[in-house]
């Protein structure tokens, strides 16, 4: 194609087909829980609306420079078989894979020889132990992980000066493993958990005639004669009672963690560092606003376009080099670029701190240094990983 | 002695006269969170007057004849025509959806602006009032930036990378050029020869040949005791004699004097909180930087390379035009 310049000479753009480049949204179709709040809106579609919108952001980028990129979708039913669909994604050489998998999933794909040479990004699963014990070099973690969220609250609480914590879980793994980054943090930054409770009753219905009592008076009973506390941390990633907590529990004390000022890679309140435009485009997309997966999605995507741009190339081989290496730096609305822990290939990111509607602080706090990058006191650092990858 | 009293007396002589041809100077700053355009007599180094304004009024410019102000109030979806004489707002214009930046046509007769929520620059005709058409460009659109003959408009796009050159008959895009993370503002030399293009999250400035689109230089900057993921450069302005370049470096609180000849950074000048944008005096000596943290605008003696006073604003103050 020839294009004129003002000066009257020709451009001669890039000839020949564009360059295609298919990303795989891998997930699986497992129920999950419902926001305990009836106000909140149940999103079917999370995680692939923000994989969408940055497909599209990559294709209006690729336009310029003939790549094109696809988004192929594909949902494998509740405990389906991942390894005929890795066969298949192999044979078809789609192998840039956004895996929306829970831990035992994600570690299931990730040690199918199929995959070996792919790249999976992980936007699901939060587990501290796939980035201290069982890094994969196939495997790279968008969505932070719970260690990193739990620093990026106590870092507040110090601030605050918050030292004396009360700790209350769910029954679950997750709340169990939310509340374990939550026990670790407290060391790192010597505050106390002056208690731990377990909330052991089982997930209601949302909808109650009459529910506003009930739940009064288990939450008064759950938190009656607590030592002296500043804060009440609670890990409930099940969305069995979390929400319930503040303004209920027995002593007037601030509800943190999984409720109330929570630790978020993303939220709807934020809006500096160019946030707006990325909220406004994706609600436009999609009709609601953008979560944390959705967000996770995004980075996920962002990242595969950037390595395609300034490599002009979709081979996954000269992605990974390129992703991994000094040069890759995701501009993600987080007002510092993003790269990957090259021990953990563990995104470094900011953790935003919210309130349901309010945008209160970003983690790492100023007072937090570190030799790297102050983004490495969030979460486990290389010497707290056995993971050495990429060296 | 004698000597030294010498050269007192000429330095002395030297900033009056910096001073007294800077005078009845007067800048506007946009404050985007406060809604307002503070008005400041850089005579009396003071703000001398608020004018309220559309929402989240970010870049603004002045008419050639200097009577206007235009405003992209960027939630209010529209520019703002600010009448300099009576300080009210005697018109809007169409701009399509959030714009944040743009530039004049050099016959004053045409804005182009950045939409940066969907992905396009929007021509708007200045004499009709109307817009004149849309060109389609990458994901956020925002520094503008137009060439001395008029021929070649430059937009840069945050997500997409991109510095996009545009044929202003044709109002087509002839050519792109990748730059690092989130590009924020363009600027040519005034010879025409070299387009500087900040890149907010690479923390550097690309010089760009205007003829070639080739990368002359990615400028890096490194400060003592500043960390340098808080390095980074947003508004540019270049000195009329083409020698000397001011780079804005946000939340590093710095303002960055780079040779233009030799491309190296000469200087850091210590200004107020995350400082966005730069805009010189119709005599060159002084430079304003707005600081947006701080709530003040830095004036800047450019012969000195000296901050020489701070002067409080309105609520964030992000854009500054001086007349």
């Amino acid at each position: 194609m020839l294009i004129l310049a003002p000066d009257g000479s020709v451009v001669v753009a890039a000839e020949g087909d564009p360059l295609h480049v298919p990303i795989v949204y891998l997930g699986e179709a497992v129920p999950e829980p419902l926001p305990l709040s009836l106000v909140e809106p149940v999103a079917t579609d999370k995680g692939i609306a923000g994989a969408k919108l940055a497909i599209g952001d990559n294709n209006t980028t690729g336009q310029f420079l003939k790549q094109e990129f696809e988004l192929i979708e594909k949902i494998v039913p509740e405990g389906g078989d991942l390894k005929t669909a890795a066969a298949g994604l192999s044979d078809a050489g789609q192998t840039l894979i956004v895996a929306d998998l829970a831990a035992p999933r994600l570690r299931e794909l990730a040690n199918l020889p199929e995959m070996r040479n792919a790249i999976i990004l992980n936007i699901r699963a939060e587990d501290d132990e796939l980035r201290t014990s069982e890094c994969k070099p196939n495997v790279f973690h968008v969505i932070p992980s719970r260690a990193m969220k739990a620093d990026a609250l106590g870092q507040w609480l110090v601030r605050k000066q918050w030292m004396r914590w009360v700790l209350i879980y769910g029954v679950n793994e997750p709340d169990k493993a939310f509340a374990e980054a939550i026990r670790r943090a407290a060391k790192r930054y010597r505050a106390e958990i002056v208690e731990e409770r377990a909330y052991e009753f089982k997930a209601g219905s949302r909808r109650t005639d009459t529910g506003e009592q009930q739940v009064r008076e288990q939450m008064t009973l759950l938190t009656q004669r607590l030592p002296e506390h500043d804060v009440l941390i609670v890990a409930d990633e099940s969305e069995v009672f979390g929400d319930y907590l503040p303004y209920r529990n027995w002593d007037a004390r601030p509800v943190v963690g999984t409720s109330g000022l929570v630790p978020t890679s993303w939220h709807r309140s934020q809006e500096q560092w160019g946030g707006t435009q990325l909220q406004r485009r994706f609600t436009r997309a999609s009709n609601r606003w953008m979560l944390e997966r959705d967000y996770a999605a995004w980075e996920a995507v962002r990242t595969i376009g950037e390595a395609v741009t300034r490599t002009s190339s979709g081979d996954p081989a000269a992605l990974r080099d390129y992703i991994i290496s000094d040069s890759f730096e995701l501009a993600a609305f987080k007002g510092k670029p993003l790269t990957f822990r090259k021990w953990d290939q563990q995104l470094r990111q900011p953790i935003l701190l919210a309130t349901p509607l309010m945008l209160v602080s970003v983690s790492p706090q100023e007072e937090f240094l570190h030799q790297r990058t102050p983004l490495d006191s969030l979460g486990h650092d290389e010497p707290d990983s056995t993971c050495r990858l990429n060296q | 002695m004698l000597q030294r009293k010498w050269m007192a007396l000429s330095v002395a002589l030297a900033c009056s006269t910096a001073l007294d041809q800077a005078r009845a100077a007067t800048a506007y700053v946009s404050n985007e969170k406060g809604n307002t355009i503070s008005v400041v007599d850089l005579d009396k180094m003071e703000t001398v007057a608020t004018v309220p304004v559309g929402e989240r009024p970010r870049g603004i410019t002045l008419s050639h004849d200097k009577k206007l102000l235009y405003i992209c109030t960027s939630d209010a979806d529209h520019i703002e025509v600010l009448d300099l004489e009576s300080l009210e707002v005697i018109r809007t214009l169409p701009s399509g959806p959030d714009p944040e930046l743009f530039v004049l046509s050099r016959d004053g007769s045409t804005l182009y602006i950045a939409n940066e929520d969907n992905n396009f620059v929007t021509v708007l005709d200045l004499t009709q009032g109307v817009v004149a058409t849309e060109i389609p460009v990458g994901v956020e659109p925002e520094g503008m930036a137009i060439s001395p003959d008029n021929k070649v408009l430059i937009n840069t796009s945050e997500t997409t990378n991109m510095a996009h050159f545009i044929n202003t008959e044709t109002l087509e895009i002839f050519d792109n050029v990748l730059v690092d993370s989130r590009p924020r503002y363009a600027e040519f030399t005034p010879d025409g020869k070299e387009v500087w293009v900040s890149s907010e999250i690479g923390g550097t400035v690309s010089v760009i040949d205007a003829g070639s689109r080739e990368i002359l230089k990615k400028i890096g900057f490194e400060i003592q005791g500043v960390r340098a993921d808080t390095i980074q450069p947003v508004g540019v302005r270049i000195t009329p004699d083409g020698k000397t370049a001011f780079v804005a470096l946000g939340p590093a609180n710095r303002v960055a004097v780079i040779d233009v000849a030799s491309r190296e950074v000469q200087d850091y000048l210590l200004v107020g909180q995350r400082v966005w944008q730069l805009d010189f005096t119709p005599d060159a000596k002084l430079l304003l930087s707005t600081n947006g943290e701080s709530n003040d605008i830095s004036v800047i003696d450019v012969a000195e390379r000296k901050v020489i006073k701070s002067i409080p604003v309105g609520e964030l103050p992000w854009g500054v035009a001086i007349r």
